[in-house]
C-alpha cells in the first residue's frame, strides 16, 4: 500500500469512528432528557402522593385536598370521546381499506387524515368552541369530549385502515365466494381478524387524549366540585394541572406533580398494553 | 316443484335485504370517511369565519404590526407569529442532528439485541403528554438554565460580533431559547422514529454491496442510505416541524408570554398557540376573540402547509419502494 492510500485509509477510518461516536452521543443526549423528565415526574410525584389525592375534591389555595373530581371528570370526558370517536373511526377506516383503497378519493382521505393526526390540538379546541360551546352557551364535558374525539378519530382511522389492509385478501375472497354479502364479510370475518390491531389503535387513541390539555381549556371548562352531568362544565386532570402548576401556591403545585405522576404512569401503561396486545397477536400468528 | 317455488321468493327477498343492508353499510362508512374531510374543512372555515372581523379591521397590518393591546383594541400578530417561527426553528436546529444520530445509532451502530427495545422505549416516551414537558421545563429546566447556563451565554456568546445580540438578555430562565429547547426534546422522539423507520426500508443488498466494496459504516449511511431515503427524511423533519409549530402547553409554560419583539433569544416572548391558550378563555371583547380566531387560522394554515409537504415527501419514498 502506498503512503498516500494509507493516509486516505486512515482518514476514512477516523471519520467513520468520529461519526459513530457522535451518533452514540446523540442517542445518549436524547435519552438523557427523556430519562431526566421521567425521573423528575416520578420522584416529585411520589413525594406528593397520598390517599387524599383520590378521595378529596380540588382544594382552595393553601388548603388540603385531592383531585377526585378531576380524575372522574377526565375519565368521563375521555371515555365519552372514545365512545364517539371509535365507531366513526372504525367506519372511516373500513371505508378506506374496503371501498376506496386504491382510488383517488382514498388517497385524499388518507392524506387529510394524516394531517388531522398532527394538526395543532388547540385549533381543534377553538373549532369545537365555535361549533358546540357557543351554541350551548357554556362550556361542558360534552364539548370537551367532542374536541378529544377529533383527536382520537385520526388515530383510530389510521390503525383500522392499516390493520384491515393487513388481512389477507384470500380471506375476503373465500368469504365472498360463499355468497356472503360484503357487509357481513366485513363485520364477521375482517373485523374479527383485525380486532387486536383495532383494539391497539383505540388504546393508543385513549392514551393520546388522556394527556391532551389544549383542546379542553375552553371546551370542558372547570368545576371545583364533583359532577357526572356531561352537560355541565367538568374538571379534568390536564386543565387542573395547568391551573395548579401555573399558580404560586405550593400545595397546588404539589397536587399538579402528583397528578402528573398518575397521568404519566397511566399513559405509559396504556402504551405498553397496546403494544403487548399487538405483539402477542403477531407471535401467535407466526 | 312445490318446494322450489316456495324457496325461490324467500331467497330473493333475502337477496334484496342483503343488498339493502350492503348499500346502507356502504353509505354509513362513506359518511364516516368523508367526515374526516369535513372535520378538517370545518375547522379551517369556522376559524376563518370567526376571524373575519379581525382581518377586515386590520387587513394586512394584522401580520405586520407588533402592537397587541387588548385595552386599546389594537391587535397585530407579528410577535406571536415571530415567536412561533423562532422557537420552532431553534427546536429544529437542535432536534434534526440529534434525531439523525439516534436513527443512525439504532439502525447501524447499536448491538442488534438493543435496537428494538431502545426504539420501543423512545416511541413510548414520545407519548408522554406535553403538559409534563411544560411543567418540567418551568420548574426544573428554566431555573437551572437561568442560574447556571444563561449568565455564561450572556457573558461569552453575547460579546461575539454579528451573532452577539442573539445571546444577550436577562438570565430569567424562561424565554424563546428555553421554549425552543423543550420543543426540541419533545420532537426528537418523533423525528428519530420516522428516520429509523425509513432507514430500515433501504434494501440490504444496496448496503451490502457498498460494504463489500470496502465502504465504512459512515460512508454507507452518508452515500447510500441518505440519498435513497432523502425525501422521506425531509418529510420526517417536516412532520416534527409541524408538531413544534402547533405545540401549545409545553411552550405556554416556558416562553414567558411577553409581547415584545426582540432578537435576543434569552428574552421572553410568546407564540400563537401560547397566546390563544392564555387569552381565548377570557376574551370577552368580540374583536379580541376574533383576533385570536384569526391567529388560530394562521397557525392552522402554516401547519397545514408544513404537514402537507411532509406527507408528499414521505409518499415519494413509498412510491419509489412500490416500483
Amino acid at each position: 500500500m502506498s503512503a498516500a492510500s494509507e493516509k486516505l485509509y486512515r482518514y476514512r477510518r477516523m471519520k467513520n469512528l468520529l461519526a459513530l461516536v457522535l451518533s452514540a452521543l446523540a442517542a445518549l443526549f436524547g435519552l438523557f432528557w427523556l430519562v431526566w423528565i421521567l425521573w423528575v415526574t416520578l420522584s416529585k410525584g411520589m413525594s406528593h402522593l397520598n390517599l387524599g389525592l383520590f378521595t378529596q375534591m380540588t382544594p382552595a389555595a393553601g388548603e388540603d385536598g385531592g383531585m377526585l373530581n378531576a380524575f372522574t371528570g377526565s375519565l368521563e370526558i375521555g371515555l365519552l370521546a372514545i365512545v364517539i370517536g371509535t365507531p366513526v373511526g372504525i367506519a372511516a377506516g373500513t371505508y378506506l381499506a374496503e371501498y376506496v383503497n386504491h382510488s383517488k378519493l382514498g388517497t385524499v382521505i388518507r392524506f387529510m387524515n394524516d394531517i388531522l393526526l398532527s394538526a395543532p390540538s388547540i385549533v381543534l379546541g377553538m373549532f369545537v368552541y365555535i361549533t358546540v360551546v357557543v351554541p350551548m352557551g357554556h362550556a361542558s364535558a360534552f364539548a370537551g369530549s367532542i374536541a378529544l374525539a377529533f383527536i382520537a378519530l385520526p388515530v383510530i382511522v389510521r390503525t383500522t385502515d392499516e390493520m384491515l389492509r393487513l388481512v389477507p385478501s384470500t380471506m375476503r375472497e373465500a368469504a365472498l365466494s360463499l355468497g356472503i354479502p360484503q357487509w357481513k364479510v366485513t363485520v364477521q370475518v375482517l373485523y374479527r381478524a383485525a380486532l387486536p390491531g383495532i383494539t391497539t389503535g383505540v388504546l393508543l387513541a385513549f392514551a393520546r387524549i388522556s394527556g391532551e390539555t389544549a383542546p379542553l381549556l375552553f371546551t370542558a371548562g372547570g368545576n371545583q366540585y364533583f359532577t357526572a352531568n356531561v352537560l355541565e362544565p367538568m374538571a379534568s386532570v390536564p386543565t387542573v394541572m395547568n391551573n395548579f402548576a401555573m399558580s404560586p401556591f405550593e400545595n397546588w403545585n404539589g397536587l399538579a406533580w402528583a397528578a402528573a405522576f398518575c397521568m404519566t404512569l397511566f399513559v405509559l401503561a396504556l402504551g405498553i398494553l397496546a403494544r403487548a396486545i399487538l405483539l402477542r397477536n403477531k407471535v401467535s400468528h407466526d | 316443484m312445490t318446494s322450489e317455488a316456495a324457496t325461490l321468493p324467500a331467497s330473493s327477498t333475502r337477496e334484496t335485504t342483503d343488498n339493502r343492508i350492503d348499500a346502507i353499510f356502504r353509505g354509513g362508512v362513506a359518511v364516516a370517511g368523508l367526515s374526516v374531510l369535513a372535520a378538517l374543512a370545518g375547522a379551517a372555515l369556522s376559524m376563518l369565519w370567526g376571524g373575519r372581523e379581525a382581518f377586515e379591521t386590520f387587513g394586512w397590518k394584522f401580520f405586520t404590526t407588533a402592537d397587541w393591546d387588548v385595552g386599546a383594541r389594537n391587535f397585530g400578530a407579528l410577535v406571536p407569529i415571530f415567536g412561533t417561527l423562532v422557537t420552532a426553528l431553534i427546536a429544529m436546529i437542535i432536534a434534526v442532528p440529534v434525531s439523525f444520530g439516534i436513527a443512525l445509532f439504532l439502525t447501524e451502530v447499536a448491538p442488534t439485541r438493543l435496537r428494538a427495545p431502545l426504539a420501543a422505549a423512545i416511541e413510548l416516551l414520545a407519548g408522554i403528554p406535553s403538559i409534563i414537558y411544560g411543567m418540567w421545563g418551568l420548574f426544573i429546566l428554566a431555573p437551572y438554565l437561568g442560574e447556571h447556563v444563561y449568565p455564561w451565554i450572556n457573558d461569552n456568546l453575547g460579546q461575539l460580533p454579528v451573532v452577539g445580540p442573539l445571546f444577550q438578555g436577562p438570565p430569567l430562565g424562561i424565554g424563546m431559547l428555553t421554549a425552543g429547547l423543550v420543543l426540541a426534546i419533545m420532537v426528537i422522539p418523533f423525528i428519530s422514529s420516522v428516520m429509523r423507520e425509513v432507514f430500515l426500508t433501504v434494501p440490504s443488498r444496496l448496503k451490502e454491496s457498498a460494504y463489500a466494496l470496502g465502504a465504512t459504516t459512515w460512508e454507507v449511511v452518508w452515500d447510500i442510505v441518505l440519498p435513497y431515503t432523502r425525501s422521506a427524511v425531509i418529510g420526517g423533519i417536516f412532520l416534527g416541524l409541524g408538531r413544534a409549530l402547533g405545540e401549545t402547553m409545553a411552550v405556554t409554560f416556558v416562553i414567558g408570554n411577553a409581547y415584545q419583539l426582540s432578537a435576543g433569544l434569552l428574552e421572553p416572548g410568546t407564540s400563537i398557540a401560547a397566546t390563544i391558550a392564555n387569552e381565548f378563555g377570557e376574551a370577552v371583547d368580540p374583536l379580541h376573540r376574533s383576533a385570536l380566531l384569526a391567529l388560530g387560522f394562521v397557525l392552522f394554515v402554516i401547519t397545514l402547509i408544513v404537514l402537507a409537504a411532509a406527507k408528499f415527501l414521505l409518499l415519494r419514498l413509498q412510491r419509489q419502494e412500490g416500483k
